[in-house]
């Protein structure tokens, strides 16, 4: 009988030895119903509340408040006086699009072809890329992925930092990206003359105006025969949308002088959604962006400023800047070739350092983009009704050495691990360490 | 006639002597003094006499006529120091040889550039001026003191700073891309130029101590060999006058070097950037080797691809002396937060962060008996802080170099042009973050195709 039990006993600990093995390579996001208690929630939409309770259920958030009920059977986990904050969007990055810089096979960015806003970032998104479990585990749950490169690069897409397949990912917005044509140097290995840079400028806008001119034609072929009968323009065919002002023209655009001349070429065209993007020269131009209307995606805010003799922290100061002139404006990290999506909310905390309000840094990076990629009613606030895309850590989540302990994506429980996590744990004290035996 | 002349030059000497080590005094008052050395002195005034530390304490009286800051709700830091950087330099590779120690980029310094500023703006004060990464033995490097201001390009270098030199070992100087057929190709080329560097070296002390030795015999009439200015930076090395910075990625060849310098005798060794050195922190604690990191880039090469931004954690708890660099005109700006960064990854303390930023670089420089705390006797340079540096909140607001005030926040102005161009038609507007990729290929980037606009995603 002994024997039998001890038996039984070593089946067990095997099982469980399994069991905990397998867990320990590769946990798993789990989905459930989780009631986060004890916490002080940065709703963002309607304030902090203290000592409240969060319940996720199905994906979504279904309770808010500090008279919450706890469903039965809810994984309750008590946030011991910790925040909680809504998964940051970041609106500018290559995340599935970018493993390794460098590297031409390890990267989709840039398709052949000036004018190809039918490559769309959604089809090249990889769902294991490194950086995904790297920056979702920082409380960045939300991303716009984006082509880049030429001057119609192609379709950018929302994409939550979680699922198997792109369509699991997708976050329900799209946008064509366009990199207006520049008129400066671009730096010092920039070795152009004056009269070729004019060209090129010059040349890139010409090319904006015919296809721009030609979707108006289509759009009209297309209206007159009700879909039939016109002949397959794919970069046409893309644009219609944004003719149609169902999805936005995302303009890159950075210097003062091009800033000036989007603003001329969006009145003229009369493009009906558009979002500018980096504006890092934006503050010089600040009260025409806010009269025209245009909302901006600014960043990186952790630069340095475009000309030699500007303020040493105009790009820090940018964002505050713009937002005091009437610009609505959300924050992106855009540390594309080092992988840093991760950093977004220290470009937000240097806005505030620089003078941007704290709570408007906080929309920055939450509900404004969520308004400006069209899903502020699934995300960007921690509000009943949305979806779950939540952190929680424990402090001021713009300070640096925050840390940040849950995760939550559209429901799912994601595993606090990525390989730099994987690594701090082999490594920190690595066995064998100076000799092997 | 000649006299006049003679005492002009003089006078000239001196002034330009001066330049070279404009020193101030003042008081800083009243302000929260991260020592660095010794835990934080609340409400602690500092005081500098002639461009050194001369008193740390309360209530003390500034000399008549010097300069005070009133520190009241500031945080008072030693300057920041950065063990790689490339500011105020003109050109940063040589890359014309595979070994090119002759050459020194304290002779390429432009006290005119404007990231020496704003490295000041970001409470930076010292920085290694680093040669580039183009070459496995690339040029000698000058520790600068951010004197922004002067004209003078010899006024910036640090004075008594030990020499450094660059090495380089991976990526770029083997350059997968590189058409020619320049040794080295791989990692094991790497290995054989600097080996095979060594040894000659060693040959030709050997020829000069010979030569040195027979000169000193009665009639020998034997003529003296070659010099090489190459060779005598080498030798110099072995000699252990030099400490050697290595640029490296992976842990096999950090693991590669750590004996390479084991069989030539070099000890003081300096691996620079070292994203892999967490794998290899016994190895490198054990040797007495240093590193100096990124908080957090990788991805941007092959080389980076399996970092981790618990690199400085790992290094700092197995022992090894560690620093974060920016390798950037625009990190240099904000190491304070680059190193709170290992607060989030790895907890490190207060003081073991700071230290990453202050007194381990100067180690990594040899400067830690000038700078890098504050105690009395060392250099008169200071960052202070409005929030604590290491918070996101941490703005500087002053940077203090030898005692004298080189950038003061309330004082900066809008527009920095000394000499605006009114012919300038096209405007030179850089849009680079600066973090997609590490800085040491600058000035080569024709010779390896890096220039190529379409080369940035």
């Amino acid at each position: 009988m002994r024997k039998i039990q001890s038996i039984y006993g070593i089946i067990v600990a095997v099982v469980c030895f399994i069991v905990i093995q397998v867990e320990a390579q590769s946990p798993k996001a789990k989905y459930g119903t989780f009631a986060l208690t004890n916490a002080t929630i940065e709703t963002v939409t309607k304030g902090t509340i203290i000592n409240g309770t969060v319940v996720i259920s199905n994906g979504k958030i279904v309770a808010v408040g500090t008279t919450v009920t706890i469903p039965q059977g809810a994984e309750v986990i008590n946030c011991n006086g910790q925040r909680i904050y809504p998964g940051m969007i970041d609106g500018g990055t290559r995340v599935g699009l970018l493993e390794i810089g460098q590297i031409p096979q390890a990267t989709d960015v840039r398709e052949k072809g000036d004018i190809i806003p039918q490559m769309k970032a959604l089809t090249a998104v990889n769902p294991n890329a490194t950086v995904i479990p790297v920056t979702r585990i920082s409380g960045v749950t939300t991303v716009l992925t984006a082509p880049g490169g030429s001057l119609m690069p192609g379709t950018a897409a929302l994409i939550n930092l979680h699922g198997y397949t792109p369509d699991q990912m997708y976050a329900g917005f799209e946008g064509v990206v366009v990199n207006f044509p520049n008129t400066g140097r671009r730096g010092f290995f920039d070795r152009r003359t004056d009269e070729d840079i004019k060209k090129a400028s010059e040349k890139s806008l010409k090319q904006l105006n015919d296809v721009w001119e030609k979707t108006i034609q289509y759009f009209k072929l297309d209206s007159a025969t009700k879909g039939k009968g016109v002949a397959y323009y794919p970069e046409l065919q893309a644009l219609l949308p944004v003719l149609r002002g169902e999805i936005p023209l995302m303009i890159e655009v950075n210097a003062q002088k091009d800033i000036q001349a989007a603003l001329k070429w969006v009145k003229e065209k009369r493009v009906k959604k558009v979002i500018f993007t980096g504006v890092s020269e934006g503050w010089r131009e600040a009260e025409n962006i806010a009269k025209a209307n245009i909302p901006v995606i600014a960043g990186p805010v952790i630069a340095i400023p475009n000309r030699d003799y500007d303020r040493y922290d105009a790009i820090y100061a940018n964002p505050g800047w713009m937002k005091k002139a009437g610009v609505k404006v959300a924050i992106r990290s855009s540390e594309d070739g080092n992988g840093n999506y991760r950093n977004l909310p220290y470009h937000a905390g240097f806005a505030v350092a620089y003078g941007m309000n704290k709570e408007d840094a906080l929309k920055a990076v939450t509900i404004v983009p969520a308004e400006l990629f069209g899903v502020s009613d699934r995300m960007g606030s921690i509000e009943v009704g949305k979806s779950a895309n939540l952190f929680v850590c424990d402090g001021d989540i713009f300070e640096t050495k925050t840390q940040v302990s849950n995760v939550f994506i559209e429901g799912w429980q994601i595993p606090m691990q990525s390989r730099q996590t994987l690594l701090y744990d082999e490594f920190l004290k690595r066995e064998p360490g100076l000799t092997k035996n | 006639m000649k006299k006049i002349f003679l005492l002009l030059a003089a006078v000239c000497f001196l002034s330009q002597g001066m330049a070279q080590t404009e020193k101030g005094s003042m008081l800083i008052k009243n302000g929260t003094v991260l020592t660095i050395s010794h835990g934080i002195l609340e409400a602690t005034d500092v005081l500098v006499k002639d461009g050194k530390i001369s008193q740390i304490g309360k209530g003390l009286v500034a000399p008549a006529g010097s300069k005070v800051i009133d520190a009241t709700g500031l945080y008072v830091m030693p300057g920041i120091i950065d063990a790689h950087s490339h500011i105020g330099l003109d050109a940063i590779n040589e890359g014309t040889n595979a070994i090119t120690p002759e050459v020194n980029t304290g002779d390429a310094l432009n006290p005119f550039q404007m990231g020496i500023y704003r490295a000041l703006a970001g409470g930076c004060t010292i920085s290694h001026a680093l040669h580039g990464s183009a070459n496995s033995i690339g040029g000698q490097s000058q520790t600068i003191k951010h004197r922004f201001g002067t004209f003078d390009p010899d006024a910036l270098k640090m004075e008594g700073a030990p020499r450094t030199i660059k090495f380089a070992l991976g990526e770029n100087p083997t350059n997968g891309g590189r058409s020619d057929d320049l040794q080295p190709q791989t990692r094991m080329g790497v290995e054989f130029v600097i080996r095979q560097a060594f040894s000659e070296a060693k040959q030709y002390m050997d020829k000069w101590d010979t030569y040195n030795k027979n000169k000193l015999i009665k009639g020998f009439r034997g003529a003296p060999p070659a010099y090489s200015l190459r060779y005598e930076t080498l030798a110099d090395l072995l000699k252990g006058k030099i400490i050697l910075h290595c640029h490296s990625y992976r842990a096999d060849e950090i693991n590669m070097l750590l004996k390479v310098c084991k069989d030539f005798g070099i000890k003081r060794l300096v691996f620079q950037h070292t994203n892999e050195g967490f794998k290899v922190a016994p190895e490198l604690a054990a040797q007495g080797a240093m590193a100096s990191v990124f908080a957090d880039w990788w991805q941007y090469k092959l080389e980076v691809y399996y970092s981790t931004s618990y690199n400085a954690a790992i290094l700092v708890r197995n022992g090894v002396v560690t620093s974060i660099n920016s390798d950037s005109p625009d990190l240099i700006r904000h190491l304070y937060h680059e190193a709170g960064k290992t607060q989030k990854y790895g907890q490190l303390t207060d003081d073991e962060a700071l230290s990453l930023i202050t007194i381990n670089p100067a180690k990594q420089l040899g400067i830690e008996n000038r700078v890098g705390t504050i105690d009395v006797g060392k250099d008169g340079d200071f960052a202070i802080f409005k929030n604590h540096p290491l918070s996101i909140y941490g703005v500087p607001q002053y940077a203090i170099v030898d005692g004298i005030v080189r950038f003061d926040r309330d004082k900066d102005p809008a527009d920095m042009r000394l000499l605006p161009d009114p012919k300038e038609s096209i405007e030179v507007t850089l849009f680079e973050s600066g973090h997609d990729h590490d800085a040491c290929m600058q000035s080569v980037e024709s010779l390896f195709g890096l220039d190529r606009v379409e080369n940035k995603n």
